[in-house]
Formats: C-alpha cells, structure tokens, sequence
C-alpha cells in the first residue's frame, strides 16, 4: 500500500515536471555556453581579431575624439571628471546594466552616458543609433575588452533581472515564438543559412556585416522582436533593458568582445 | 567624422615584401535604394584610392556602388627604402581624406 502510494506520487512528480520542463529546464547549461563568436567563418573571426580589418574600431577611435570634446553649458568633457577612460573606464562595460538609485531602475551604458551628459555636461541626450552615441558607448565598452561579463550584484536588480527572463521565456507575437524557442532550444541549427546561437550580449555595440555599420544590443532586440511579429518597444524602452540584464547574467564569465564582428 | 585605420611594419629589412592594411570609414550608399516615400537616395561612396610612396604611386584602385560600406585594402609592396606612404580617398560630395605613415628599411 506504500509502495502504492510512493508509486503514484513519484508519476505525480514525473507529470508535474514533464509540464514544467519546457519553461525552467531548458535554459543552456553553463557548460555549454557560447558566444556568437564561436559560430562564426574563420574569415569573420580575423576580421574581429584584427584592429586594423575590425570596422568597430572606427567608432572606437571617433569615441576616444568625443570622449575628449568638451559639450554642453558646463563646458566639460568626460575626461575632466573620468580622467584617463583606459584605467577609469575599465570593467565599467562587463558589469552593465548596472542600478541607478535616482532613477530607481537599471540603465544600459547609453543610458549611463546620457545620464552624465545631463546631470554633469548640462547637455541634451544624444539620441538613440546615431554615431556619436555608438562611438562613446564602443569607446567605453572597448575598455573592458578581454574582461569576463560580471553583472551588477545589486540586490535591487533581481527583480528586473526576474522581469528580462520572463519575456525571454514567454512566446510573443503573430508567431507565437518566444526568445527562449530559438536561442535555448535551437541555438545549434540554422535558420534561413544562418546560425541560430545562443543571444549572448558580450559584444555590444557591434559591427554587422548584414547591417554595414556598428549597432547597438538594442537594435538587434528590436530585429529579433519585429521578426517574431511581436509589438516592438522603442529605444532606451524599460522592457528593453531588463531584458538586457538577463542577457548579460546569461553571459556571465564570457570575455567581453567589443566591438564584435557578426555576420 | 571621418577616421582612417592603417596598418604599415614600422620596420623592414631592404627586399622584404610588406603588408600594407587600410580602413576608411565611409557609408558607400549606393545610389540604388529609395526612401519610404519613393525618392532615391543620392549616391555617395568613394571613388578613388591611392597609396604613394614619396611621391610614386604604389597602388590605386577605383570603387563602384557594389563596395560595401568602410571599405577595406590590403596590399603589398616591396620596401626597398626608408620613406613615408601618403594615402588618399576621394568620393561623391566632395569627399577628400587623406592619412599617412612612415617606415624605416634597414
């Protein structure tokens, strides 16, 4: 009779995870984690490697320009307050999103660098995709370049970080597809000759050879989410960057690539 | 804001072959693509590029609306003499950009 009984609860439980599995289980293992890198064309992969074949490096070197231009009516650039970016800057790029207790929320590095511009150069934001706010933004994410991805511990992020793995996992759209369809349960096959991979953040802002310039995480978000047939959010969105937050976490411990190359 | 990337051996040995790599930040809009309301956007790419080598030219090469945007060369020549490499772009709209770079043969 308790064997019985252990018997249906034991199925109970097999039932119980059979229904569960396809939302909690199918994250990919740490083990076997990826950056888009590794999906790449040998040819693709040099062209990265190389400073002087890797377009990024363009906008890296038009940001370092920026970086020093004084702006607004402070009259400052960001190198009077942050001095040197490549010892002040380092790391900055692996931890974003990082939480802004003004804000009350988590903000990308865009985000953070228009934040500055305001508060401290008493300037107008730069707006969303153009160049001036890509080369800033790859100047100082180049500064963690070869850094491992570590996330912003801050303890006021989880729920956000709770929120980004929520539209990962849930399907969306006229599709009915959600993120987690393609890039967990997929990443190994390829989708119209492309490879699917694995959404992992660590390049960001990176050069697309498919787009012939350099393109913000959130310009990809927007692709992928316009692809589902899913509403699309604007730039700089809330739901935006907690889905970036949870991207990065995905990426935890990966070199930070930027400015990546991908096809 | 245009930049440049290049990419020559600071040193030689007199009789070596050498690669010489550059980068032009540009965004080649090919003439052939219109707008959402119909009109066509305008042509704007590079046309010409040239390396010198004091004052001789080394290489050249012209470029058409199929070459993709930030066009890349890589090239070689043999260094038989210190000297400096002049390089030039020229392109629609009046684009002109030019960027140099020295190298000692030994």
């Amino acid at each position: 009779m308790k064997l019985a009984a252990t018997i249906v609860l034991a199925s109970l439980l097999i039932a119980a995870g059979i229904v569960v599995s396809p939302l909690i289980a199918t994250e990919i293992p740490v083990s076997e984690r990826k950056s888009g890198y590794a999906f790449m064309a040998p040819e693709t992969k040099a062209m990265q490697d190389d400073e002087t074949t890797n377009p990024g490096m363009l906008w890296v070197l038009d940001g370092e320009k920026l970086w020093k231009r004084k702006q607004g009516s402070a009259d400052k650039a960001c190198a009077d307050c942050h001095g040197d970016a490549s010892s002040s800057m380092k790391g900055v790029a692996a931890r974003y999103p990082a939480y802004d207790k003004s804000v009350g929320r988590p903000v990308n590095l865009e985000q953070r660098i228009n934040l500055c511009r305001v508060r401290h150069q008493e300037s107008d934001p730069l707006p969303y995709e153009k160049h001036d706010l890509l080369a800033l933004t790859a100047f100082v994410a180049e500064q963690s370049h070869g850094m491992p991805v570590a996330p912003d511990p801050a303890p006021e992020l989880e729920p956000f970080v709770a929120k980004g793995r929520d539209f990962f996992m849930h399907r969306q759209g006229q599709l009915n597809l959600g993120c987690t369809n393609c890039h967990d349960d997929n990443w190994d096959k390829h989708l119209a000759g492309s490879a699917v991979t694995q959404a992992m953040a660590n390049g960001y802002p990176m050069y697309r050879l498919e787009w012939q310039t350099l393109g913000s995480l959130q310009r990809r978000l927007r692709n992928c989410i316009n692809g589902m047939r899913a509403q699309n959010f604007n730039f700089g969105a809330p739901e935006l960057v907690e889905l970036e937050l949870y991207l990065m976490s995905r990426a935890r411990g990966m070199p930070v690539e930027t400015p990546a190359v991908r096809p | 804001m245009a930049s440049a990337l290049i990419n020559v051996p600071k040193k030689a040995k007199n009789g070596d072959v050498i690669e010489i790599k550059t980068l032009m930040s540009h965004i080649m809009e090919t003439g052939y693509r219109h707008t959402t309301s119909g009109e066509v956007v305008p042509r704007d790419i590079i046309t010409s590029f040239s390396c010198r080598f004091e004052g001789e030219e080394v290489f050249r090469a012209d470029l058409f609306p199929a070459t993709a945007a930030n066009p890349f060369f890589s090239f070689f020549t043999v260094a038989t003499r210190s000297g400096k490499f002049d390089f030039e772009w020229i392109g629609d709209n009046g684009f002109s950009e030019t960027a140099s770079a020295s190298i000692t043969v030994e």
